[in-house]
Parts: structure tokens; sequence; C-alpha cells
């Protein structure tokens, strides 16, 4: 039982310790971001384990190609729907986080910003692409071959352009990158946990779907 | 005596508590210092363990529909 659960018990736990501990543990004091710097241990991790996923959409992606099965091909639209699930909370924390520190919802001056809009239209015709079509075998080779088109654009528009020009985002453009925080010790001791405690809750809501995408599978035939 | 020492104590206290009222950037301090930060810690805890919850008993209902699936 617990050889088959493990992740998921230690992903609960992680992610309990860095709700608690995240609010309650001293942080370095700065003038603008004040308490909210603590949103470095909840929005951070959600886009982290949101790359995570489409990570691992387009390993699936390419093993769909190479061998050929249909479960490839419906384990990487999950993981594609999950990172996507992952991304809308990843954009309304971080609207609200920027209404407080940079006083607005939204700002097309960063470029992450404009960069993130983007990804999410990209995956959204993804999704589209697959619907369209309806024979099984065409749609897992055509939505695996855009899916890897649309994780390198994702990749182009979130890490590669942000770092290239002024960002507000730290990190990018100049801006010093979490090295800042990382001096804190006692910020890396939530920031780094988190980051892993969502990663492998994203799996386990990945597991989920796919489970009941093959029961719906066999259901069908 | 005791009276010397109780008046020491509370010197110390009020210097240790103005100490802690710090001029740089605001803080939530008072936040922490009321102790009611327990109180939001609380509520993050009820709803996080209430969605573990709910992903669990769909696992569940996941599991004993795979069962059924492959009995048949």
């Amino acid at each position: 039982m617990i050889m088959k659960h493990w992740y998921k018990i230690i992903s609960v736990l992680i992610i309990f310790y860095t709700l608690v501990w995240g609010l309650l543990n001293p942080v370095p004091r700065l003038d603008i971001l004040n308490e909210t710097i603590r949103n470095v241990y909840y929005h951070v991790p959600i886009w982290f384990a949101m790359l995570f996923m489409m990570s691992v959409s387009l390993i699936y992606s390419i093993k769909a190609l190479s061998t050929n099965k249909l479960t490839d091909d419906i384990k990487g639209y999950n993981a594609a729907v999950v990172g996507f699930f992952f991304s809308i909370p990843g954009l309304l924390t971080g609207s609200v986080w920027a209404k407080f520190t940079w006083t607005t919802w939204w700002t097309f001056q960063d470029p992450k910003l404009n960069g993130v809009a983007i990804s999410i239209l990209i995956y959204l015709a993804y999704f589209i692409l697959r619907f369209s079509i309806i024979d099984e075998l065409k749609r897992a080779r055509i939505s695996a071959v855009y899916n890897v088109f649309a994780f390198v654009m994702m990749n182009v528009f979130i890490m590669i352009l942000p770092r290239l020009t002024d960002s507000l985002h730290p990190g990018n453009g100049g801006n010093p990158a979490f090295a800042k925080y990382d001096l804190d010790s006692n910020m890396r001791m939530v920031f780094y946990p988190a980051v892993i405690g969502w990663l492998l809750f994203s799996f386990w809501l990945f597991q989920i779907k796919n489970r009941i995408s093959f029961l719906n599978n066999k259901l069908d035939d | 005596m005791i009276r010397n020492i109780l008046v020491f104590l509370l010197i110390f206290c009020s210097i240790a508590l103005n100490a802690q009222e710090n001029q740089g950037p605001n803080m939530a301090d008072t936040f922490r210092n009321d102790g009611k930060i327990y109180v939001v810690i609380s509520v993050i805890s009820i709803i996080f363990f209430s969605i573990v919850l709910f992903l669990i008993y769909l696992e569940r209902k996941i599991k004993r529909l795979e069962d059924k699936l492959k009995d048949h």
C-alpha cells in the first residue's frame, strides 16, 4: 500500500509543511515586497509544476511518435491538461501579487506575462487540434508533432525571451535571480521542498487523469 | 529583592519589545505577535486536507471501477 502511494504521501506532507512554515518562518525584510515575498513558496512552485507537466507531456508525445501506441498519446494529452490546469492558478496568483507590488493586475511591459499568455494560447490550440481530428491514429501523430513544437515555443516565450529583455520578474533581464532569495537559507528551507511537493502533487493528478482515461477507453471497447 | 528582579525583568521585556518594532520595511509583526496567524494556518490546512481527502475518495472510486471492469 505504501509502496504504491509513497509519492502522494510525501507530496501531501511536504506541501502541508510549506503551508504552515511558509507563513511562520522569518523572511528578508524588503520594501514594496514586504510579506508578499512569501508568495515565492506558493506562486513559483505552481509554475514549476506546470513546466514539469508540459515536459512529461513532451516525453510521452515523443514516445507516442516512436512507438505508435495510443496509450502514450493519451498520457501525453493528460499531462498537458494537468499542466494547463496549473497555469490557471499560476496566472491568477501572479496577477494578485502584481496588483499589490507592481500596482497592476496585468502589464504588457513584462515579457514573461506576454510569453505566458502566448504559451497558453499555443496549448489551447493543441487541445483544439486534438478535438478536431476524429481518427485516433492520425490524431495521435499530428498532435504529438504539434506538442513538440508547442513545448519548444513555450520555452522560448517563458524562459528565453524574458531573459533577453527587461522584465519585472526576478532572474530576467538583469534583475537579480533567485540568487537574491537563495542567500536567505530560511527561504530555501521552504522553497525547495515546496517545488518538490508540488511536482509530486501534479504527478498524482496526472495519474488520476490517466486512470479515468483508461477506464473510459475500456468502456468504449 | 524580588521586587528588584521583577522591575529588571519588566524593563528587559519592554526593551525587547521595543527592539522588535523595527524601523525597516513594514512586515506583519503585530499579526504574528497576536498569535492569530495560527487561525489562518488552520484555515489553509483545512482547505488543503479537504482537497486531499477528496482526491483520495476519487482514487478509491476509480479503483472500484477498475476492479469492476477487470471482472468482466
